[in-house]
């Protein structure tokens, strides 16, 4: 059994609020650390056996039509050992 | 006239679309998310809500449903389509018009009354108000920062295909301060504030939102 990873980010030209609450509220616990914060979302699919490239084409057509919105986000595909 | 209202799992204002449909004379029909059947409708409204609970980003999920498909086809051919607050989401979603609504910039999930100007008359759901007018209308959205890239703003700007724009302060972070647009034909309207709440001074701020209504109907007439 394999894992496809799919990370989805909104684009760096679109504001990301939660990022910035974030970001405001690291310093207030004590974190001084960050410069920014950018928050995105994280799919884990499941897949039998090992990923062969035409899933992976199809992983990357699914994210392109339904994980992602390509007009405010970027995607990645990788698989997880 | 028939006009279309869909309902989604999760769809909160379909009664009210309907009875605005209704007031402004038209004949409101009910059509389920799950039905591939527009019922012989002659325009549709996509009312607010959260549908399918706004799993994955809003309107992701509805943009899919089968009732969808016909939708899609039947914009393209020319039927009147308003997209109001949820389902401007789902039009933005189903790249029936450009760009994408994305979370208020302040974070706070908004509920007021709010002006508008109306900026365009030349569309199937506008052609009953007048280029410059100021309506108050409720507006109640988490996610209604309208954002797209520089050159589809230029377009929507050089086109003049801004419906609305909210006057005053910008109540969520939208470029321009956009609250609605329409695609290049003018028959598909996403609208961000809710007209349908605001047809009878009873049950709204005002009636200024009844010309929406009003307007589809003098589009199909004519």
């Amino acid at each position: 059994m394999a894992k496809i990873v799919v990370d989805v980010m909104l684009k760096p030209e679109i504001l990301d609020p939660q990022g910035v609450a974030v970001s405001a509220a690291l310093p207030r616990l004590g974190f001084t650390f960050a410069k920014s914060v950018r928050q995105g979302k994280r799919f884990e699919i499941e897949i039998d056996g090992e990923p062969t490239p035409a899933q992976l084409a199809e992983v990357e057509k699914a994210a392109e039509k339904l994980l992602a919105n390509p007009v405010i986000e970027t995607f990645t595909v990788r698989v997880e050992k | 006239m028939k006009v279309g209202v869909v309902t989604f799992p999760g769809t909160l204002d379909d009664r009210d679309a309907a009875r605005a449909a209704t007031h402004a004379g038209t004949t409101a029909v009910s059509l389920w998310h799950n039905d591939a059947d527009l019922k012989g409708v002659d325009a549709v409204i996509l009312p607010g809500g959260f549908s399918y609970g706004d799993y994955l980003r809003c309107g992701a999920i509805s943009r899919f449903a089968p009732v969808m498909e016909k939708i899609i086809d039947a914009a393209n051919g020319g039927m009147p389509l308003l997209g109001i607050c949820n389902g401007f989401q789902v039009l933005c979603e189903a790249h029936l018009l450009p760009g994408a609504l994305t979370r208020n910039h302040e974070l706070h999930f908004l509920c007021r009354d709010q002006k508008l100007e109306i900026t365009n008359n030349q569309t199937a759901w506008t052609s009953s108000y007048k280029v410059g007018q100021e309506i108050v209308i409720p507006l109640k959205n988490g996610e209604g920062s309208f954002q797209c890239d520089d050159a589809t703003l230029a377009a929507l700007e050089g086109e003049g295909r801004i419906v609305a724009r909210y006057v005053g302060e910008n109540p969520n972070g939208s470029r321009n301060k956009i609250a609605g647009i329409t695609n290049e034909r003018g028959n598909v309207v996403g609208l961000m504030p809710h007209p349908e709440h605001a047809i009878d001074p009873l049950t709204g701020p005002t009636a200024d939102g009844l010309a929406f209504f009003t307007s589809v109907l003098n589009a199909m007439v004519k």
